[in-house]
């Protein structure tokens, strides 16, 4: 018989290698997917190592994708640790997108040490308005937030396409559906000559750094992990938990909105209907596989970008579709979240009738 | 007038079903699970897994109805997973159901990218077709509307009779119902909470991948990506909108089907002056709205979301 008992604490070791035990056995069981397809598994493996590390190119490109996930996975970190189910980082990171453009593309005429802050605002700003709309529906009307973070999410990208046919369309686009390209001032600035990779990582593990200090040692950060933990104690104390919520919504929503605004001020330039592969999403996974640290969701997000760039690599190489990196992706959150509840447990043998 | 007029025509009401049955199945099955205390955001995932599964057993050459058995199969497996991590393992539901939703999507896609690789425009099938019911399509007005259903929707209607059945007139339903407001006492009876938890989760999933087969054997007849397209996520907000009661469920469904059936219409009358994406948008602003509104009052399972576990009272 094997007794299961819970740990007071998770030890330090467990915390730091569950997820990166899930993550190997997440890769582990995409052979079996890999093998179905008639993929060589060992080709396969090669093949996506080589896309992440086979030159610097493939690195910076990595590092490309996983400035977004940086951006998304923060977002849903903050809010997940109020308790507070902000599923609706996609959304947001559209709305984002779609304020960045709105100032960016010639609306306002100033050098980029203005320019640039005033869209990275502007998108935070929508973004911050995108969750916490939703919040307050929570918190005024009892509306579940994953409900209705989840339906805003196709309502902001039917909004976009509306935006796109209309007052954001590019009149020189030839009739595609897509704005009008950020004016040279508000682009933000590439960090390696004939790389894609751009200053919106540099934002993105500084807005990392903020995140940690925030939650670990301003008072803000301690009333999120106590409403996390036990809204009714958090209210006893004498936390304003409606405030916290609203609190943990602006800054998830804002940060959300930066994913949007780094990707189209830094890589693709305009805006379109396709920015954005489920990036909001996938932040959930990050976050998840980062136990919600912010400093450990950078280094989830490099994971899980190596995942994305390293599948598209071996799909273009020997066929197999790149939606394994989905996949992979779905299947470490599900490894990540047994890994966690077997590091909260202790297992003890015992002998029959000895209990 | 013309728009009132609308709610007069045979094709209105017949498109209200057809919106409506794959709601139906979906709001059912997570009704199921939530009756028993347990949320399951699976059900966008397990629609897509429905819809790709079904659709892709009748390519391969099975009939449709063994097409449907594949779906619920199918269903009931993701299900099985959400289960053994939300009931026995007691982790968050939330979480869970997203990776449950991310998992049968990806590997739906997978499997449908890896069986037909090389496909431009989707490949189709024969769906169920509608057919006349005796008696019930000579009516007038309403045999017309009935006439154009499929066996799917007709399988929708029955499925919410049956439900109701299960969960008000019979011990099963008495127990699943106790399991989702007070599992100690459950257990106090001597009755298995994490047998009848997990058995809850199964079927109402496998009823999930009804409404995702519909869509591709019934509605359409080929699979898409991206088809479902949040239709679970509306069916999460019906069941709080319907209060966790069956009757209630088919009338919001079809509420909901009227509306979206109805935007459409507006659409062709009223088109010139509004941009198509303010209908689009409205099903969704719809459920918003109706979730708000019934928010306050809503009695949710008092152990939903709640893990149990056996012997830690």
């Amino acid at each position: 018989m094997i007794r299961i008992e819970p740990r007071e604490m998770p030890s330090k070791w467990w915390t730091i290698g569950i997820p990166i035990i899930s993550a190997f056995v997440a890769i582990l069981l995409a052979s079996i997917p890999l093998t179905l397809a008639g993929a060589n598994i060992f080709e396969a493996y090669r093949q996506m190592a080589n896309g992440i590390f086979g030159s610097t190119f493939a690195f910076t490109e990595m590092l490309t994708r996983a400035t977004p996930l940086i951006f998304t996975g923060l977002a849903a970190t903050i809010a997940f640790r109020a308790k507070l189910w902000n599923i609706g980082a996609e959304g947001q990171l559209y709305l984002g997108a779609m304020a960045a453009v709105a100032v960016g593309t010639g609306l306002i005429d100033a050098p980029a040490f203005i320019l640039i802050p005033i869209i990275l605002l502007a998108g935070a700003l929508s973004g911050a308005i995108g969750m916490a709309a939703p919040t307050y529906l929570k918190t005024r009307f009892g509306a579940d937030e994953v409900v209705t973070t989840l339906l805003l999410n196709f309502i902001v990208i039917i909004f976009l396409q509306m935006m796109l046919e209309g007052p954001l369309k590019d009149p020189m686009g030839m009739g595609w559906p897509q704005s009008e390209p950020i004016v040279d001032n508000g682009v933000l600035p590439q960090l390696l000559p004939r790389m894609r990779i751009h200053a919106g990582l540099i934002i993105a593990l500084l807005t990392a750094g903020l995140v940690h200090l925030f939650l670990s040692k301003s008072i803000w950060g301690f009333k999120i992990r106590a409403v996390g933990e036990n809204p009714s104690a958090a209210l006893h104390a004498g936390i304003n938990v409606k405030r916290t919520f609203m609190g943990a919504a602006v800054v998830s929503g804002a940060i959300a909105g930066l994913a949007g605004v780094s990707e189209v001020a830094g890589l693709r330039g305009y805006l379109t209907t396709d920015l954005s592969p489920g990036f909001g999403y996938t932040g959930i996974v990050v976050a998840m596989l980062a136990g919600l640290s912010p400093i450990g969701v950078v280094i989830s997000a490099i994971f899980i970008a190596s995942i994305f760039v390293g599948a598209d690599t071996m799909s273009r190489a020997i066929g197999v579709s790149s939606y394994l990196a989905d996949l992979v992706v779905a299947l470490s959150l599900i490894c990540v979240l047994i890994g966690g509840f077997i590091a909260r447990y202790k297992f003890i043998r015992t002998n029959k009738g000895n209990v | 007038m013309d728009i009132l007029q609308i709610l007069l025509t045979e094709s209105f009401w017949a498109a209200t079903l057809r919106i409506a049955t794959p709601l139906i199945f979906g709001v059912l099955g997570a009704l199921i699970c939530e009756k028993a205390g347990v949320l399951n955001l699976g059900i966008e995932g397990i629609f897509v897994a429905g819809a790709m599964a079904g659709w892709m057993a009748v390519w391969f050459g099975f009939s449709l109805w063994t097409g449907l058995l594949v779906a619920i199969f199918v269903g009931g497996f993701f299900g099985l997973i959400h289960a053994i991590l939300t009931v026995p393992l007691g982790l968050s539901q939330h979480v869970s159901g997203l990776g449950v939703t991310m998992l049968a999507t990806s590997v739906s896609y997978f499997t449908y990218r890896t069986a037909l690789p090389k496909v431009s425009s989707p490949p189709k099938i024969e769906p169920f077709q509608p057919f006349d019911v005796p008696f019930l399509s000579e009516l007038p007005f309403i045999g017309p509307i009935l006439s154009q259903q499929t066996a799917m929707t007709w399988l929708a209607i029955l499925m919410v009779g049956l439900v109701w059945w299960v969960f008000n007139r019979t011990p099963l339903g008495l127990s699943i119902r106790a399991v989702g407001d007070n599992p100690d006492a459950v257990d106090a009876q001597g009755l298995s909470v994490y047998g009848i938890r997990i058995g809850s989760i199964i079927v109402g999933s496998s009823i999930m991948a009804l409404g995702g087969a519909f869509l591709t054997m019934s509605a359409f007849d080929s699979f898409f990506f991206g088809m479902v397209n949040g239709r679970g996520w509306i069916c999460i907000a019906l069941v709080i909108f319907a209060s966790w009661r069956p009757g209630k469920a088919l009338l919001g469904a079809i509420l909901f089907g009227a509306f979206d059936a109805f935007q459409v219409r507006l659409q062709t009358e009223v088109g010139a002056f509004l941009p198509s994406q303010v209908f689009l948008m409205a099903p969704y602003v719809l459920s918003i709205i109706a979730l708000v509104i019934v928010a306050r009052r809503a009695e949710y399972p008092r152990a939903l979301l709640k893990p149990w576990f056996k012997g830690a009272r």
